[in-house]
């Protein structure tokens, strides 16, 4: 026990240390795993290719004699024998190649004649061979003795019974196409018709029988209409029994003399052995293909597995890849040691990824993704590891022991199997250790970087600061805590409804799997592969004639590539007259008889390389197909193939003309319009075949222009559907959105992306603040403790513009800009005394403008901040309006004036009023300084009418003319900074770092008009818009202040229907009873109601709802709250869903990253920003619908403000730009 | 609910998840034909990895090699392996203990592809002997046992399935309804329970698996609910 123990504690420490060791140096490891597995492989290389190919091996024809069929007395080198030369062949193929032409050529010869005649002489010839007797001292042996007897046809191949020979020697010759019937021949019309009867009409299948008869490839054989070398070859094939050499020899001699070859040059030194593997039948292919079947569904089974984690496919291809690569090289090493495979792999090889298995790697990765996640990868993947070390060495263990058993059942097929098992678990076992877990951790680092990234914007930024307010808070919790009278649950995102059809979703899921695309492509392969395959003399002879030349096995002198044999020029008169004697003057004859004036072409038979192992170039099916018609199987057996006997006939022109058949003559009548003896048209039937020729050309234009007008007709119908299914002209103005991966598309659960719109956003460029940050826009209303951690310093200032656009029903833009002051480090250190003059601009309603005649005020951009400073100073004395503190900082005023009289040259409008007006300074900026708060910072600004409320980090609450840039009132009550602020009406609620809310009261002593602001559409009425005048005195009063809101910083407030919304980190919404002082009615009353602290107190009230929320609420959009407030205002409302159905969904963008803003455009349309891109969600189902990307590069900018226009357009800002989004009418139309 | 008294087992095993006694005749009915499709299928590709070696190429009449036993042999098969895919978990119910060892479709396809392999090698590897072929196959089987099983119930289950069926294929045997191709009768009998007990627990492990999917779906629709 204590020994396990002891082992126990080993094993699991060790593959803690691997585990270390593998996820700290992950690259390394891997190259190095590559490294091992390449190296183990290589024996794999000296193995032959697998595939059923023959393969040959030859002996020379000098004194040869069958092998014993013992292994053990061979004669030869042993070392170059293959194993299966053992005991005599199935048969000996002697072949017989003749070459024929009819010589001298006419031109007035019809195209049959080419072949006519030379395949009549075949049957000639076989009766020669058949006659052939050896007589000598023993006796006299015929063919009939040494031949192969073959018996009966297969019962299916009863319409070949007349074709091939049965019962008697294996003899084949064209003359089989005649029943070897010389009359059968004469009488027969049309020569070709009788050769391709038998051709398949389909699928060229391998071996054909034309193939079979004539012995030699079809293009080779030369009888057909076009052969232009005039020259038909074929052989006669003769399958013997037994090798009887000196009958062999007489037959070749005899032969040799009747038909003499002069310019011969074959060699015949060789006889090649061929020894064919086994064929797979579809008996055998059943079984097989059902192992595979399997096998994948165990895969499959098995890889589905694996959950939580970043790739599935990545992971479930590493596993896999584990498996095979352990085979091969448990393969590899059992050849590197001797042992050559001699089961069929194929075969053995679902068996033994079975045995092998994937359990391992599936434990492994769920051993460590269920670690905890707060761990380094590092010491998760140890942990991982060393959890399961024991039962993955007892497993192990385990099927080592029941290999080896098997091993002792002393079988040689089990033992062989046994022990690729063995070696392949041990392998299996280095690559799960080295390659899988090293794959896991790349994986597990890459999902926690992911998570990172999903978190950055809200809590990896936090501060850890304020541990002292935060216990302060906690022990005043429980008193605080309200008691909530309902919790929202969020449902499963997988219970929603789809907003979608079911008919969109299927074809989205078309379009997603370009399964189209992919059946075509796998299509495609597949026809390729039969192509391939089936091509008889294609590459796969090709490629087995190259394997075998490439193994010692094979014959070195081997033609690669067969060489057409060269035309002869006609006038090369070497004619070997001397064959036929009689036939010069035969030939003579028939010209005088003709009264041809002028000898005809003279051809000449050439005899090359390529000749001489003609049945090469016959399929690798040739011999087996032959044999299997007579039932005789050539699997794991051999033949030996005898050196062809070659035989040169020529034939003269007279014999020609004697045999073409009548029917013939008229046939091809039409094409020769000269008739056969009207010598005249001498040159008429040279044209025959040109026309031939050109007939095959109208036949190929045929198919070309029927292929290409259904080619188009196709095209022509894939439009039409396009134009169906997509009535849109999508994408005519899309972006190039290639770079993106689909994994960083925002989707919904079911990983439906949808399209990425066409919707250009109009990037608002031009606007003055757009250029001056080094830092992306920024937002003043964001709330500040923690995205910018540089707020603290207070040394340096950066310009961040707030930018509220909105749009007036009669289409006018007004335009409110405020700049916050946020840190410049670059700045600061280039300017040091720009740090005490911060700049506060408002700039009140220009001349309006049309939204696209707005002037272009880039120039101003400048970011150069220390020139910028030196082009002030020459200009304090125009600030007289700002004078009021004299170290002022910077007016925009002059500058957008000045560029506005440019503008206005071109401009049509009438921008006659502003120069007038301008010297009142009403649009120029006030500057403020905001003099000894350098210590802290601004988290949080709202503004409303012309005073701006900014929140300090130490608390401090100001109140800021924003047109004349003065401190109105400061409220320094508090001392936790203020991250949220919201005027409402006449109260500021201000929200603090330590949870607490602040309700301040904003007083006026003196007569007090609208704080509302509005743009009005004429500048001239602008100096008498409603103002808070510089001569109120403006009080801020703290009149209430909820301690313990939330227990966390409170990140988002908003205000609506007299609610107010808050959102904490500590991952709650709350949202208020309404607050009895806020009037539906009017805006605010003056100071009145300002007493009443029943609103406060109804805070933690039943009214207040407290939610679970998503991560931490990080922005809250008004209309958001609208929404939320309405629909809990409405809680006689059976429908409890609708609710829980907005945090779910809510929830769901928060999810999936695409919540760093949202904003919510109506009853049901919500839009996330999210990087580089805002998407647009269906609140009611959570459904995504539209994602609008809104530039090109910048992919890594969040857009993290959002503001909602009226008429459903959206502004966001994105980098350094705004963009203006209107919403795609898709949604409109959903609405 | 009103089915809990007709159908005590399931409830027992499934909890109080079954929705309506039709419900569950259905499934039984789908998992006996799924079974019954399965054991036919297994039945004619075994049939053909009987089939000698040495085959011609491409014989004419492959085809019909397929279906070359009798006709009524695959249909048994099915027969057999649904009625034994569903003894296996009606017995576990029974007996009051669910099998729980390695319930996974990765497990019953490993295990499916362990018998097609011990047929395979029943079929193609040359023995020396018979002892020594029943000697492999037993010991295959029992570790196709051991590796995928390891119920006692099961193990009986599956020698009684290999005694009952073998009597009854020496019976057919004898009394001349069927016959082997083989001219080894010995043989023939010494790899035939052997296979029967693999092809017991392999069928076995489906209905199990079968029966477990019935479940989870019927728990899922009731969640639903």
């Amino acid at each position: 026990m204590t020994l396990t123990e002891k082992l126990r504690e080993k094993i699991s420490r060790a593959f803690y240390n691997h585990g270390l060791l593998c996820a700290s140096y992950p690259i390394p490891i891997i190259l190095f795993t590559g490294l091992c597995i390449l190296a183990c492989c290589y024996p794999l290389l000296k193995l032959p290719l697998p595939g059923t190919g023959p393969v040959e091996y030859s002996t020379p024809v000098k004194d040869y004699s069958p092998p014993s069929s013992e292994p053990g007395h061979q004669q030869g080198d042993p070392s170059e024998r293959p194993d299966w030369y053992l005991g005599p062949p199935v048969a000996y193929i002697q072949q017989i190649l003749v070459k024929a032409t009819v010589s001298p050529w006419h031109k007035n010869f019809l195209a049959v004649d080419v072949f006519r005649s030379p395949l009549s002489r075949v049957f000639q010839l076989v009766e020669e061979i058949r006659n052939h007797a050896l007589r000598d001292s023993s006796g006299i042996r015929s063919l009939e003795e040494v031949c192969l007897q073959v018996t009966d046809l297969l019962p299916s191949l009863k319409k070949l019974r007349d074709l091939l020979p049965e019962h008697g020697c294996l003899l084949l010759s064209p003359g089989n196409f005649w029943q070897n019937d010389r009359e059968r021949f004469n009488s027969d019309p049309d020569i070709i018709k009788t050769i391709h009867q038998h051709e398949p009409k389909t699928l060229q299948t391998s071996a054909t029988l034309k193939d079979l008869l004539f012995g030699v490839p079809g293009k080779y054989s030369g009888v057909n209409l076009y052969n232009r070398k005039r020259v038909v070859s074929y052989t006669v094939t003769l399958a013997l029994q037994r090798y009887d050499s000196r009958f062999l020899t007489s037959l070749r001699s005899r032969l040799k003399l009747l038909h003499p070859s002069p310019n011969c040059t074959l060699r015949e030194e060789h006889v090649v052995h061929v020894h064919f593997k086994e064929e797979i039948g579809i008996a055998e292919l059943i079984p097989l293909v059902t192992t595979y079947i399997i096998l994948f569904a165990y895969i499959y089974f098995s890889t589905r597995k694996i959950d939580m984690v970043k790739s599935k496919w990545g992971l479930a291809l590493a596993a896999v890849v584990t498996v095979l690569s352990s085979l091969l090289m448990s393969v590899g090493l059992c050849t590197l040691f001797g042992l050559t495979p001699t089961l069929n792999g194929g075969e053995i090889f679902p068996y033994l990824v079975v045995v092998i298995g994937l359990e391992n790697v599936l434990v492994l990765t769920k051993s460590v993704v269920s670690t905890p996640v707060d761990l380094e990868v590092k010491l998760r993947i140890a942990q991982g590891l060393s959890n399961e070390s024991w039962s993955i060495m007892k497993n192990m263990a385990t099927e080592l022991g029941i290999i080896l058993i098997g091993y002792f059942t002393l079988v040689p097929a089990i033992q062989e199997f046994c022990l690729f098992a063995v070696v392949g678990l041990v392998s299996d076992f280095f690559l799960q250790m080295f390659f899988f877990t090293t794959v896991l951790s790349i994986d597990i680092r890459r999902m926690e970087l992911a998570d990172l990234n999903k978190r950055l914007p809200s809590e990896a930024c936090m501060p850890p600061a304020k541990p002292v307010s935060r216990s302060q808070r906690y022990e005043r919790q429980p008193a605080m805590r309200p008691a909530t009278p309902h919790t929202i649950t969020l449902q499963p995102s997988s219970f929603r409804n789809l907003r979608l059809p079911k008919r969109l979703r299927v074809i989205y899921f078309f379009a997603r799997t370009r399964l189209a695309q992919r059946l075509i492509m796998a299509g495609t392969v597949i026809w390729i592969g039969i192509l391939v395959y089936t091509d008889p003399a294609g590459l796969r002879t090709y490629l087995t004639s190259q394997v075998t030349e490439q193994s010692p096995l094979g014959e070195a002198g081997l033609p690669p590539m067969p060489v057409p044999g060269g035309v002869l020029p006609a006038g090369d008169v070497k004619l070997a007259l001397s064959v036929f004697p009689s036939e010069p003057v035969q030939l003579s004859e028939n010209q005088t008889q003709h009264g041809q004036p002028e000898p005809g072409t003279k051809a000449e038979v050439t005899w090359g390389v390529e000749d001489e192992e003609i049945w090469r170039k016959l399929s690798f099916r040739h011999w087996p197909s032959l044999f299997s018609y007579y039932n005789i199987t050539l699997a794991k057996r051999y033949i030996s193939i005898l050196p062809a006997i070659p035989v040169t006939l020529y034939l003269n022109p007279r014999e020609a003309l004697e045999v073409r058949h009548p029917q013939e003559a008229n046939r091809y009548h039409s094409f020769f319009p000269s008739s056969l003896g009207k010598l005249e048209a001498v040159d008429r039937p040279g044209e025959a075949l040109p026309k031939l020729q050109g007939h095959r050309d109208v036949t190929l234009y045929k198919v070309a222009a029927l292929g290409l007008a259904s080619g188009i007709l196709l095209v022509l119908l894939l439009f039409c559907l396009y134009r169906v299914f997509c009535p849109k002209n999508y994408g005519q103005n899309g972006l190039s959105h290639s770079r993106r991966k689909r994994g960083d598309l925002p989707c919904d659960d079911y990983g439906y992306s949808p399209p990425e719109t066409e919707i250009t956003p109009l990037v608002l460029r031009g606007h003055l603040m757009v250029g001056c940050h080094n830092s992306p826009v920024a937002c003043c209303s964001q709330p500040v403790p923690h995205p910018l951690p540089a707020c603290t310093e207070g040394s340096a200032n950066l310009q961040l513009l707030h930018f509220r656009l909105r749009r007036d029903s009669s289409g006018i833009f007004d335009y409110q800009e405020s700049w916050d002051q946020s840190p410049d480090p670059k700045n600061g250190l280039e300017d040091p005394f720009d740090n005490s003059h911060p700049l506060k601009r408002m700039l009140s309603p220009l001349q309006p403008l049309l939204f696209c005649d707005q002037p272009d005020l880039t120039s101003l951009i400048d970011t150069n901040f220390s020139e910028q400073a030196k082009a002030v100073e020459p200009e304090p004395r125009h600030r007289a309006v700002c004078s009021r503190h004299k170290d002022t900082g910077y007016n925009f005023g002059r500058l957008v004036e000045k560029v506005y009289e440019e503008q206005s040259a071109s401009n049509c409008m009438n921008f006659a009023g502003f120069p007038a007006t301008h010297g009142q300074a009403v649009s120029c900026s006030p500057v403020a300084v905001w003099a000894g708060d350098l210590e802290s910072s601004v988290w949080s600004l709202d503004l409303r009418g012309n005073l701006i409320v900014a929140g300090r980090s130490n608390g401090k609450l100001e109140v800021w003319d924003a047109i004349e840039g003065t401190l109105r009132c400061c409220n320094e009550e508090g001392q936790s900074g203020i991250t949220a602020l919201v005027f409402l009406n006449n109260r500021i609620v201000a929200a603090r770092l330590n949870g607490s809310l602040d309700f301040f009261s904003l007083e006026t002593h003196s007569s007090y008009n609208h704080l509302q602001f509005r743009g009005t559409p004429s500048r001239s009425s602008i100096p008498s818009s409603p103002m808070c005048s510089s001569n109120d005195l403006i009080m801020c009063q703290l009149t209430h202040t909820v301690p313990c809101a939330h227990q966390k910083p409170i990140t988002a407030l908003k205000a609506a229907a007299g609610r107010l919304v808050t959102g904490s980190q500590d991952h709650t919404l709350k949202v208020s009873a309404p607050l009895p002082w806020v009037s539906p009615v009017g805006p605010w009353a003056g100071g009145a109601g300002v007493g009443g602290d029943s609103g406060m107190t109804s805070l933690p009230g039943p009214g207040l709802w407290s939610a679970l929320c998503w991560g931490s609420v990080q922005h809250l959009s008004l209309p958001a709250v609208t929404l939320l407030g309405a629909i809990l205002q409405g809680r006689e409302v059976p429908d409890w869903q609708a609710p829980s159905l907005t945090l779910s969904s809510l929830f769901l963008a928060q999810d999936l990253g695409c919540g760093a803003s949202l904003g919510v455009i109506s009853d049901n349309l919500l839009v996330t920003g999210g990087q580089g891109c805002v998407s647009f969600w269906d609140i009611g189902y959570g459904d995504l619908l539209q994602t609008v990307y809104l530039g090109k590069s910048n992919e890594s900018q969040p857009a993290r403000q959002i503001l909602v226009l009226e008429n459903a357009a959206i502004v966001c800002n994105f980098g350094s730009e705004l963009s203006l989004v209107y919403v795609p009418s898709v949604l409109e139309k959903l609405d | 609910m009103a089915e809990s008294d007709a159908a005590p087992t399931i409830s027992k095993k499934c909890g109080p998840y079954i929705s309506s006694i039709t419900s569950h005749g259905i499934n039984l009915v789908i998992r006996g034909l799924v079974l019954f499709f399965i054991g036919v299928f297994l039945a004619l590709v075994l049939n053909l990895l009987q089939i000698q070696r040495n085959v011609t190429l491409f014989p004419p009449d492959v085809i019909t090699s397929i279906f070359s036993s009798a006709w009524w042999v695959p249909p048994c098969c099915g027969t057999a392996s649904a009625v034994i895919g569903l003894l296996y978990p009606c017995m576990d119910r029974h007996l009051g203990e669910p099998h729980k060892f390695k319930r996974e479709w990765s497990s019953v396809m490993r295990c499916v592809a362990v018998f097609v392999g011990i047929n395979h090698a029943s079929a193609k590897v040359d023995f020396a002997n018979n002892i020594q072929l029943s000697l492999t196959l037993a010991a295959l089987s029992i570790g196709l046992w051991w590796t995928f099983d390891r119920s006692r119930s099961g193990f009986g289950l599956g020698i009684g399935i290999a005694f009952l069926a073998t009597l009854v294929s020496q019976l057919l045997v004898y009394n001349g309804v069927y016959q082997y191709t083989s001219p080894d009768f010995l043989y023939v009998r010494s790899w035939l329970p052997c296979i029967f007990f693999a092809g017991g627990i392999t069928v076995g492990n489906i209905g199990r698996q079968l029966a477990m999917y019935e479940c989870k779906v019927i728990a899922e629709k009731s969640h639903q609910d």
